[in-house]
């Protein structure tokens, strides 16, 4: 076998693996559904408002919108999935691996990425269903793959960099309240434009917003882009700002989970384990 | 087991320090091809330190460290595939199912095998000889404490490696779950030809496995030899009793088999209730640690050999 492919071969059989886990034991298995199905109630029950005077349906606004923020909410599963594999041992098993290291991050963005892609199909297949309104033709499916895409690669490298810096599930349960936040002054159940312009501005730094633009674009009628900043689907502005992330990300990722690696030994997985066990007792 | 006169592991000068307080000073070592050494000390004395830096988990402050040839601060993926480690606690993958987990890490190292070593271990062969054939099956979680222990083992040698370090591998285990697993280290290492770096607090661990014994105290290396010699060169003599005419006499003697076949060419029948009481590596380890921690306390620069020399006076306090 070529050396060069170990680590990619590995990488992508791990990323099956755990993601086939993911959906062969209960938890994880409810928790695939669980957003979704909220999700879905939601769609339900907003099904008859619509947005002022537009005469859009507030769900059918929503429904792109909500599948823009599922995908960003890989920040979340990244971070959250580097802290607890630090906090076991599967990353200084990684680390003790030859090629282990790129395996496992290659491993980590194939599960997570896949993960995502199955909670979108589970929501988005009712949802057209209960959901009026949509303009889905063969149009939209390649707006909807790279504006996907590139919001996976906007947001996977910084949930890395997250799971990073913030090495305890305490901290990471912290991280949550600013993404909610951000979540909520993204546009995603109530259209941005409603807001102050301050918070527009704020919103539109991060990539929850865009993401949720570029799925409406894909997703809703032209004529929906009258309720939109600038009365446009902005598809430059949206690639503009998710490559800016996604350089950001692919810069200090390496840099920062390099670091991070370094620190990783028995001692300091032990020591964490210590500190988590004084929390519980 | 043959132990050649190839050095394996070759650590001289070591010093480790955090901030300003230094943690190892001046440890200096080396392990031949085959051999299984036990770096045995006190918890805190720099053990784990010192064997994460041989695995390259941890960067040392100064001294020459070479593993397999290689500075563990440099070393690259060929020399990571040469090693196996077995860490105090891995609790990862608890999701994964032994023989899966076993497969798909035994792919890391296939690209590493040599007309010698064949890389990785078969896992339906490695899980008979780590006796986890039974849970192949088996998720991870749900395995017991030493089946999970024995796992670690299976996954340290997935890559059938030359160098195997085992950091306090039994730490936590009832005697029984202990005795199994030095079975198994054991089996391995006469069966495979693996150089062995174990560290252990625990003395009869030490004397099961281990061809030598380095003591490490207070980030000092206080002794270095087989489990005999320790004990013979502090402790220096065995202790004989036996009963004469109804009379009870002791002996110290440097050489009890020899003292005790003179006994019985002299007396014959005579000698009664013969015992023979070998220096003990207990004895002997608590002296040593004992000596280590005074002379740090009198002079910063003791050395191994000063330490050493000077231990014989106190085994009567450590036998107490």
């Amino acid at each position: 076998m070529n050396l060069a492919t170990t680590a990619l071969r590995a990488g992508w059989s791990r990323g099956l693996i755990e993601l086939r886990q993911s959906f062969t034991n209960g938890p994880e298995l409810f928790s695939h559904f669980l957003w979704p199905c909220l999700m879905v109630a939601t769609m339900f029950f907003i099904r008859d408002m619509s947005f002022g005077s537009s005469g859009l349906p507030l769900s059918t606004l929503a429904l792109p919108s909500i599948l823009g923020m599922n995908a960003a909410v890989g920040v979340i599963s990244m971070s959250q999935q580097l802290t607890a594999d630090r906090e076991d041992g599967t990353l200084l098993r990684a680390k003790a691996t030859p090629h282990g290291m790129p395996a496992y991050l290659i491993g980590k963005v194939i599960s997570v990425s896949g993960g995502l892609l199955a909670d979108l199909v589970i929501f988005l297949v009712p949802g057209v269903l209960i959901v009026e309104g949509l303009a889905i033709g063969p149009g939209s499916w390649p707006t909807l793959a790279w504006v996907l895409a590139l919001g996976l690669v906007a947001t996977l490298p910084i949930g890395a960099v997250l799971g990073s810096v913030f090495g305890s599930a305490r901290a990471q349960g912290l991280l949550q309240l600013p993404f909610l936040a951000v979540i909520g002054i993204s546009g995603i159940f109530y259209p941005i434009t409603a807001l102050p312009e301050w918070l527009q501005g704020i919103a539109q730094v991060f990539p929850i917003y865009w993401m949720g633009l570029g799925m409406r674009s894909a997703l809703l009628p032209d004529s929906a882009a009258a309720i939109e900043i600038g009365e446009s689907w902005r598809h430059l502005e949206t690639a503009g700002v998710l490559g800016a992330w996604a350089v950001l990300g692919l810069l200090v990722a390496p840099m920062v989970l390099r670091r991070m690696a370094r620190g990783e030994s028995g001692s300091s997985v032990a020591a964490r384990r210590e500190r988590a066990l004084q929390r519980i007792g | 087991m043959t132990t050649s006169e190839k050095v394996v592991l070759d650590v001289g000068g070591l010093r480790m320090r955090y901030g300003s307080v230094d943690v190892l000073h001046d440890v200096t070592f080396q392990v031949r091809h085959g051999e299984v050494l036990a770096l045995l000390g006190p918890n805190g004395a720099g053990k784990t330190t010192t064997i994460e830096i041989l695995e390259g988990f941890r960067i040392r402050s100064a001294g020459r460290v070479e593993v397999l040839g290689t500075d563990p601060a440099h070393g690259d993926e060929r020399w990571r595939a040469r090693l196996g480690v077995v860490l105090q606690s891995w609790r990862d993958h608890g999701n994964w199912r032994v023989r899966e987990f076993l497969e798909h890490l035994g792919g890391y190292y296939a690209g590493y095998a040599t007309p010698r070593i064949r890389r990785p271990w078969d896992t339906g062969e490695l899980l008979e000889a780590v006796g986890l054939a039974g849970q192949a099956g088996k998720k991870i979680k749900t395995l017991s404490g030493g089946q999970r222990r024995r796992l670690d083992v299976a996954v340290g040698i997935v890559g059938r490696p030359e160098l195997l370090f085992l950091d306090e591998p039994t730490a936590s285990f009832d005697p029984r779950a202990r005795s199994e697993f030095h079975d198994l280290v054991r089996g391995l290492v006469d069966a495979h030809e693996t150089t062995v770096l174990l560290t252990t607090h625990d003395l009869d661990e030490a004397e099961k496995l281990a061809d030598r014994i380095v003591v490490l105290n207070g980030g000092r290396i206080i002794a270095d030899g087989t489990a005999g010699e320790l004990a013979r060169r502090i402790a220096g003599e065995d202790e004989v009793r036996w009963l004469l005419d109804g009379q009870r006499f002791v002996q110290k003697t440097a050489d009890s088999t020899r003292f005790a076949q003179d006994l019985f060419a002299r007396y014959g029948d005579g000698v009664q209730e013969l015992e023979i009481h070998r220096a003990s590596l207990e004895q002997t380890y608590l002296a040593l640690v004992r000596q280590a921690e005074s002379a740090a306390g009198s002079t910063k620069e003791s050395t191994t050999e000063s330490t050493t020399r000077s231990t014989t006076g106190s085994t009567t306090e450590a036998a107490r």
